[in-house]
């Protein structure tokens, strides 16, 4: 166990030269900025089940971190301590040196693809405008000249001017997506956090999402947390993966981390992991860790 | 002979006729209701408001179930001769709260109110049934009634619907954001228990006001109907409410007046118009989207 820790201890402190060094184009951002996440020691235990224990991960800016593993893994629950609706078994979280607290707004949350129903009072802009004030309490009364060219803005980012007017509820599901991820930035978080975004979105409408992201952290410097069962329509944009399981975690670059050797080891079992037709697939790891599911609706 | 038959017929349906509408003494009518009709106005603006966040919480059927344990509650101040409108709002609040802590999972919740509302119902039926009084303030808390409401009674009504409106409009943004999207908004940092609470409460007192005028059977008919005919022909976070509150009122104030000139319930008037202005949105909202599409 303690051998598997400190494994994955090196990778990490090795791991955001690696990441400023493939991409180039960031050389704008000081070669080690400090990090904007910080984590260490993280651990949670849930009915006496680890699901990640000693757990050290540090985010830098414009970093793109792919966060993979099972149903059960504790993929959700990590992101849920982030953002400090999770209370840590042990261990400190740290966004911009301050250790986290529920309700944190310098932290963009995307969450899981869920179709907002027809019928729902709201337009496009309203959804996004819910972004800056929408934990105040009262009614909107000042400030709503201001609010709007933020709001303007933030969905001129996501290119979905023309669905400010329309009905939420009357969106697809890509254009849905793209009006939480405008909800997300408008509020200029310091950190990004998607929790699974691509849902049963198509691969076209998954790419437009990933690729909204992506400029943002290119644009802005603004670290990306990135949840997803499928590492294919985010892999070009990925610095290193996190994979959990089997309470348990590797960290590293995706080339690092997504081998059969790897994971492997990290499961226990016998994991091939092989590229089909340009997608790399993970073949026999479980794909329930729990038969119960716990996370599912959490 | 015939001819006799047919007067007779029509003296029967005459009659039928002036139970339902009947406008000779209206004005005296008028003034003895004035106070129900400022009830009514009050909470058919403030359930029409709060219908638009029933409708997205789902939260019809709680509605339902708070109603029946509010009839309970005032059935039973009814039998120990203590107020009605102060027996509706322990009955209304204690069900709502019980509902709002059972938490927002939908399943848990309607089974847990399909539990309670046939209890509350056999409750307040199980009241009325030991009460030796008139008969038709038994029937009017399930059906509604014209209630002279005294001068005290109309402020603890219109009192109890302003707490509520106020209370919504003091959460409304994280109220909105919290049934949009509660993973998101308790991102953001909007305490969901708490809002969902206060939301409870508000739901409770407005609940209790209904039952009084509409009967619990039919609170629905303020609370969803109104905010559901909005919806329908808007998707604007500031015309829905306002467009609720605009059906509601003319639904209850509309009720009552047209209940004045005959010897029914005025839950039917109450519920035929909010029925007609749901259907009449409906069209309207599919006239629109055919036009759009």
């Amino acid at each position: 166990m303690t051998g598997r820790d400190g494994a994955s201890c090196a990778v990490t402190q090795d791991a955001p030269t690696a990441a400023s060094s493939s991409h180039p184009d960031r050389s704008a951002h000081p070669a080690h900025p400090a990090p904007v996440l910080e984590v260490r020691g993280a651990t949670l235990a849930f009915h006496g089940r680890t699901l990640w224990s000693g757990l050290d991960l540090d985010v830098r800016p414009g970093e793109f971190l792919t966060v993979l593993g099972a149903n059960g893994s504790g993929k959700s629950t990590l992101l849920k301590a982030l953002l400090g609706v999770q209370r840590l078994g042990s261990g400190t979280i740290r966004i911009q040196g301050e250790s986290v607290a529920r309700g944190r707004r310098r932290v963009g949350y995307v969450p899981q693809q869920r179709l907002i129903p027809t019928g729902t009072p709201m337009r496009g802009r309203d959804l996004v405008a819910l972004g800056v004030d929408g934990h105040r309490p009262g009614v909107r009364l000042r400030g709503r000249r201001a609010l709007r060219a933020r709001v303007d803005a933030a969905l001129a980012a996501v290119d979905g001017t023309e669905l400010a007017r329309r009905p939420i509820g009357q969106l697809s599901g890509g254009e849905q997506q793209r009006m939480r991820v405008a909800q997300a930035l408008v509020s200029d978080p310091a950190l990004l956090l998607c929790d699974e975004p691509l849902g049963s979105l198509d691969l076209h409408h998954q790419q437009e999402v990933v690729s909204l992201v992506d400029q943002r952290r290119r644009s802005h410097g603004t670290p990306v947390v990135f949840v997803t069962h499928d590492v294919n329509p985010v892999l070009p944009a990925t610095d290193r993966v996190l994979y959990l399981a089997a309470g348990s975690h590797r960290l590293g670059r995706p080339e690092e981390v997504l081998r059969s050797d790897v994971l492997s080891e990290l499961y226990g079992t016998r994991v091939d992991v092989a590229e089909v037709a340009g997608r790399i697939v993970v073949l026999g790891a479980p794909a329930h860790l729990d038969p119960h599911h716990w996370e599912e609706g959490a | 002979m015939s001819g006799l038959d047919a007067l007779t017929i029509l003296a029967g349906h005459a009659q039928w006729w002036h139970q339902v509408i009947d406008f000779s003494d209206y004005g005296q009518l008028m003034a003895l209701v004035r106070n129900s009709i400022i009830a009514a106005a009050v909470l058919g603006v403030v359930g029409g408001v709060l219908g638009v966040f029933v409708m997205q919480r789902d939260m019809a059927f709680a509605v339902h179930g708070v109603s029946e344990l509010s009839f309970a509650g005032a059935a039973g101040a009814l039998l120990l001769g203590s107020s009605v409108v102060v027996g509706a709002l322990a009955g209304s609040l204690l069900a709502a709260l019980a509902i709002g802590l059972l938490g927002a999972r939908a399943r848990d919740r309607n089974s847990a109110i399909g539990v309670l509302m046939p209890f509350g119902l056999g409750l307040g039926i199980l009241f009325l049934a030991l009460y030796d009084g008139r008969a038709s303030s038994k029937f009017g808390l399930l059906t509604g009634q014209i209630i002279s409401v005294d001068g005290p009674q109309l402020w603890w009504l219109v009192g109890i619907c302003v707490v509520a409106l106020a209370i919504l409009v003091a959460i409304w943004r994280p109220l909105l954001f919290n049934s949009l999207d509660p993973d998101v908004a308790a991102a953001r940092g909007v305490p969901g228990r708490v809002v969902s609470m206060l939301f409870m409460l508000a739901l409770g007192l407005v609940v209790s006001v209904a039952v009084q005028v509409v009967g619990a059977l039919l609170v629905l008919a303020l609370l969803v109907t109104p905010a559901a005919s909005a919806l329908r022909v808007s998707a604007s976070t500031v015309a829905v409410p306002l467009l609720g509150a605009l059906f509601g009122l003319v639904a209850a104030v509309g009720g009552i007046l047209l209940a004045l000139g005959g010897s029914l319930p005025i839950s039917p008037y109450i519920t035929t118009i909010a029925f007609a202005t749901y259907l009449g949105c409906r069209a309207v909202g599919a006239v629109r989207d055919r036009r759009a599409a």
